[in-house]
């Protein structure tokens, strides 16, 4: 199943697929971040995929590496009760961002804003992206990212 | 004549619910825009109990994490705990001994019980039914004891640890819990007479927060919330995780997708829970509650004491820590609450890089504003009260 998955997304966005991974079970589809709505559209109306379900966005901090920022989304099949990961790196290490897929899930809408509030990701298309957990004066602070000390700041 | 000449005002009203406000169970702010009782806008402002759990877990051993996690959904520490533990244990690649896997699954629906019995009590005494909230707790103290007995702690369990348990279940627990869940069907009836029939309840929660099942899953709904809906899904049983597949149990379901179905399906699940309990005690299986493996769980302390390696192993593990393979994993379980999911990202190294939890009550509430407008601000209450959210819970 998971192969087909990946045919699938491979097919219709040839040149959006990097790599793929395959984890513990865990199927991992690394792509480029500038089609995710389009692909996440597909992955959720395509009958045979059926991924309906967003269960969240996370956003991963690589530094030192480069693309250091890389975003995460669990998507879930309630009809072959499977799931697959997309993650996008984003192009720039200074001023990341990635278009929202807040038009394709509502829930995506929350878990934007918490990785924009903890991670610093800019999420185009977004219709309220504002800091969500962490007060609205941490202007440029991002707890989340690698350089961000744990303690004393 | 137009309707601004004979109001005397026609703006809407700004109103802050909480952070302070009994109905929030917690510390949850709710920006509200009323036009008169009519709620036009609602905006929750969250994040009073953000600890930076997830900034924490970076920088601290797999195990160290453990009681990190349990104070998430502190109403349910178990099934941090749980959703933790197994997440290390699948990037580990172990599998914990059949006897833990039903010890784990024994205390993770004494958990569910006592969480949904928290949450019968707190939401009824929020639409002014007073008492459940006495009957609810009656049965929970029960579970505390239960909790006490097994872990000597009653919130904070750190009971499940990657690769098994810290200790096997003490003498004479079977016995009681089996009397518990052998009895609750009976303690039940109570509460399905205070409020099933009950017309105040029925009037405040029939019709009020629909959720039709394609929202549920745009809005990222899951566990009771999604099934009130008629959404046919359960972790438990589309995905099982430690031997949920040798238990019998029914996946209620409401209709309607509204406040009383969804109570209607908590109230179900807390009896098919105690079932569950029934099933594993009755069928629990002999033998060793630790994995077998001196790179992931602590060997037996009489080990420690006579043998030199077991006591090489015991210190590696508590200074240096596990070390599982890099790669990252994604384990979801069936939490009191819904989809609890966690997300560990292993280097290699000791420490996690990265644990994302999927956290139910965050999501779930996320539906809130949606569910709000246009209603009246005493439905608010209902809502907020049929969502579970602990904000422990969603702050993270």
């Amino acid at each position: 199943m998971s192969t087909a998955i990946i045919e699938k997304v491979k097919a219709q966005f040839p040149d959006e697929v990097v790599d793929t991974d395959e984890f513990r079970g865990d199927t991992t589809i690394i792509i480029r971040p500038e089609k995710i709505t389009e692909i996440c559209t597909l992955l959720r109306d395509d009958p045979e995929t059926g991924f309906r379900y967003l269960s969240s966005i996370s956003a991963v901090d690589y530094q030192p590496a480069s693309p250091r920022y890389a975003v995460v989304y669990h998507l879930y099949s309630h009809g072959s009760h499977q799931r697959v990961a997309l993650k996008a790196c984003c192009a720039d290490d200074e001023a990341p961002s990635i278009p929202s897929v807040v038009s394709v899930w509502n829930t995506a809408n929350w878990h934007e804003r918490e990785c924009y509030d903890l991670m610093g990701i800019k999420f185009v298309g977004h219709p309220d992206l504002r800091r969500i957990l962490t007060p609205a004066e941490c202007e440029g602070y991002y707890p989340l990212r690698k350089d961000y000390p744990v303690r004393g700041y | 004549m137009n309707s601004a000449e004979t109001s005397p005002r026609t703006e809407t009203m700004l109103l802050n619910l909480g952070p302070q406000h009994p109905s929030t169970h917690g510390v949850l702010r709710v920006w509200l825009e009323l036009d008169g009782e009519i709620i036009v806008n609602a905006d929750p402002d969250i994040g009073y109990l953000h600890r930076g759990i997830e900034k924490m877990c970076e920088n601290r051993t797999y195990h160290q994490c453990l009681p990190l996690t349990n104070r998430v959904d502190y109403l349910a520490g178990e099934m941090n705990n749980f959703g933790y533990v197994l997440a290390v244990e699948k990037l580990l690649g172990v599998e914990v001994p059949k006897r833990a896997q039903y010890i784990r699954v024994i205390m993770a629906e004494l958990t569910r019980i006592a969480s949904h019995l928290f949450w019968l009590g707190t939401s009824g005494h929020d639409l002014g039914a007073m008492t459940p909230l006495f009957y609810a707790f009656r049965e929970r103290e029960q579970i505390m004891d239960l909790c006490e007995l097994a872990w000597g702690g009653r919130l904070f369990p750190c009971y499940f640890r990657i690769g098994g348990l810290a200790a096997d279940l003490p003498n004479g627990f079977e016995k009681i819990a089996l009397d518990f869940v052998k009895s609750f069907p009976k303690k039940w009836k109570d509460y399905d007479n205070l409020l099933t029939k009950n017309r105040i309840w029925i009037a405040r929660t029939k019709d009020v927060g629909v959720m039709t099942p394609d929202e549920v899953l745009d809005w990222g709904w899951s566990g009771p919330m999604a099934r009130g809906s008629g959404v046919d899904w359960d972790l438990r049983r589309d995905n099982p995780y430690s031997s949920y597949e040798d238990f019998d149990f029914v996946v209620p379901l409401g209709k309607n997708g509204d406040t009383y179905d969804r109570y209607l399906v908590r109230m179900q699940e807390m009896l098919q829970s105690a079932r569950i309990v029934q099933q594993a005690l009755e069928k629990l299986p002999p033998g060793d509650v630790n994995v077998d493996d001196p790179r992931v769980a602590l060997p037996p302390k009489e080990k420690v004491y006579k043998n030199i390696e077991s006591l090489i192993n015991h210190f590696l593990i508590i200074e240096e820590g596990i070390k599982p393979p890099a790669g990252e994993v994604y384990q979801a379980i069936e939490a009191t609450k819904g989809e609890l999911g966690f997300y560990i990202i292993s280097d290699g190294s000791a420490h996690p890089f990265r644990v994302k939890i999927r956290a139910p009550s965050f999501v779930n509430l996320s539906a809130v504003p949606k569910l709000a407008k246009g209603r009246l601000l005493s439905d608010l209450i209902a809502i907020i009260g049929t969502v579970d959210i602990v904000l422990a819970d969603v702050d993270r």
